[in-house]
């Protein structure tokens, strides 16, 4: 599950100004327009292999956090579907990041210096993340909606110009269509369920209303574009648009159930836009700054999990060995 | 047949795969690296899976309630669980010592139960014999890979085992059935499968440098097969049954 990346202004001057070699960077764009993949051991602008690593690697990152807060209901689950299918899920997830860090590391970076990137916070992940699933329904929201926003991020990607990305977005987003499901299912039981139940979904609902919206990044009013980075199919649709979609491809289906959104002004016009409320954009980027109600913990896991068991990976170590760049 | 005998060993072989099934899928998320995350969430499910076919044979067979109730709705003192299972993770090495020391009697088990004069129990024994065929190789791996790999880790792995030994044992204590389900060809008994156990494994510890803990002296942790459980299975049930308590009547 992935949000989607934002430049700073200073990062898109970088990404914008850096000069190439003209001959080689009109071949490499001549291919990008031609539909052709971008492989590993290809030319390729400085810019696109920097930015690529660091939003392949913030992806991965943030299937790896991302399975903390889910996983963290895999004991509770209430009968053996749904603890069965929650664990299959929250592997799955994992197992993105593994793809992902490897699609990363044929750029050149690897996976150690990665996650020792995250546990420094040099390296993001998706905002989402540092929000708590403080109930069983919260794992049926995220698991419909998180998953399902990720997904009209991931397909988006997927048509990119790098083909180790490529193609594991495309298998990531065939797994996700089945987490979809189960998140669907599971929500579906609980909004036609008891009273206790709705009650749960509900104000489960109410929490993760804003973060959703945060999840594709700021306005395209108040983000840093780079013309060079869309040209070269590193980011494909803009924040609004793939919010949009979102909310297009959803909200009917939350109020369907009877549900209610926490948005007086939230409504779609009559040209498609859907207009809401102030999201408070102000808590997105107090929370992307590291001051949310669980990036403390999120991170002290994942320190736990790298630190304490180094002793394993050196064990493992086969000093012979040479690292090696994988090629796909 | 004697119901009742084949019913306990139901029981104990269930309440084993979804306890240590509950605790290894603890480690999904926070392994010592993605591939050992997945690899214990694929053991974690395989083990949950044949949790779910066992108590349904108790379903199926022998009218006893559906295998949700008896998951997740059973009184602590009605679990026949060994305490092995029950211990928490602990650090890798302690999850690992057991998945090694549980899987291979695991296996053992299945392998005996194929031949079971009790159809049901011998259809599901031939039917996991693959999945658990790569449990105990993924355990074989590791458990030699950390034992020779450094100092620290061969340490580790020691003391491990000599933490997990006693409890391990545990896994054989013998219940009041023994001789009917021997005579009755369910089963060849705890003590035969506990043999047959120590002459696999003795030789993998070796082969791996670490010392067996001397058997002589070695103490089994028993109780579990009668209600007597480690202070860690209640935790562990309340917490697996948080969400249901919420609303009983509800479907989940």
């Amino acid at each position: 599950m992935y949000g989607n990346t934002s430049l700073t202004a200073e990062e898109a001057k970088i990404v914008n100004s850096t000069v190439e070699d003209p001959e080689k960077l009109a071949e490499f764009e001549a291919r990008i327009t031609r539909g052709e993949k971008i492989e590993p051991g290809d030319w390729m602008p400085d810019q696109y292999r920097k930015q690529l690593i660091r939003m392949i690697e913030q992806h991965a990152h943030s299937e790896i956090v991302g399975a903390l807060p889910e996983g963290t209901w895999i004991t509770r689950a209430p009968n053996f579907r749904r603890k069965l299918a929650l664990i299959a899920k929250v592997q799955d997830e994992v197992g993105h990041g593994q793809l992902l860090y490897s699609a990363a590391e044929t750029l050149g970076k690897t996976r150690e210096q990665m996650l020792m990137d995250l546990l420094s916070g040099k390296s993001k992940y998706s905002n989402v993340f540092n929000y708590p699933a403080n109930t069983w329904a919260d794992i049926a929201v995220i698991g419909f909606l998180v998953d399902g926003a990720a997904i009209v991020n991931q397909v988006i990607n997927s048509k990119g110009s790098y083909g180790p990305y490529c193609r594991a977005l495309e298998r990531i987003c065939y797994e996700e269509s089945f987490h979809l499901k189960q998140g669907h299912d599971n929500f579906v039981y609980l909004a036609t369920g008891t009273k206790v139940q709705r009650d749960m979904l509900q104000e489960a609902l109410n929490r993760w209303y804003r973060p959703l919206l945060h999840f594709f990044g700021p306005s395209d009013r108040d983000s840093q574009h780079s013309e060079k980075l869309m040209k070269w199919k590193v980011k494909l649709a803009s924040n609004d648009d793939m919010r949009n979609q979102f909310l297009d491809q959803y909200v009917p289906k939350i109020l369907e159930l009877g549900l209610t959104l926490p948005d007086p002004e939230l409504r779609r016009g009559d040209d498609g836009i859907w207009v809401f409320g102030d999201p408070d954009w102000d808590e997105f980027k107090r929370v992307i700054s590291g001051d949310g109600p669980c990036n403390a913990e999120r991170l002290e896991v994942r320190r736990y999990s790298e630190l304490a068991h180094r002793w394993v990976r050196e064990a493992l170590m086969n000093p012979k060995e040479k690292y090696v760049t994988p090629l796909a | 047949m004697n119901t009742e005998a084949i019913k306990d060993l139901l029981y104990r072989m269930a309440d084993d795969a979804l306890i240590i099934g509950h605790r290894n899928s603890e480690w999904t998320g926070i392994g010592p690296m993605l591939e050992e995350d997945l690899a214990f969430s694929s053991m974690s499910q395989d083990k949950i899976g044949h949790a779910q076919a066992l108590y349904n044979i108790l379903y199926t067979s022998f009218g006893e309630k559906n295998p949700d109730v008896l998951a997740f709705q059973r009184a602590e003192k009605d679990f026949r669980s060994c305490q092995l299972v029950e211990l928490p993770i602990g650090e890798y090495d302690f999850s690992l010592v057991r998945h090694f020391l549980f899987d291979h009697a695991e296996a053992l088990r299945y392998s005996l139960l194929e031949a079971s004069s009790f159809a049901p129990i011998a259809g599901l024994a031939r039917k996991v014999r693959g999945e658990i065929r790569y449990h105990v190789m993924h355990a074989d791996t590791f458990f030699k890979q950390l034992s020779t790999g450094s100092e620290v880790a061969k340490a580790r792995m020691q003391s491990a085992l000599n933490y997990a030994l006693p409890f391990a044992l545990g896994i054989f204590e013998p219940s009041a059935y023994e001789e009917a389900l021997i005579a009755e060809g369910i089963f060849a008994g705890e003590a035969r499968l506990q043999e047959l156990w120590l002459q696999k494994i003795t030789p993998l510890v070796a082969a791996a440098g670490l010392q067996m803990p001397a058997m002589d002296t070695a103490k089994a942790v028993y109780g579990g097969r009668k209600g007597y459980h480690s202070e860690y299975l209640q935790p562990l049930l309340a917490e697996m049954t948080e969400v249901t308590s919420i609303d009983p009547s509800a479907e989940w």
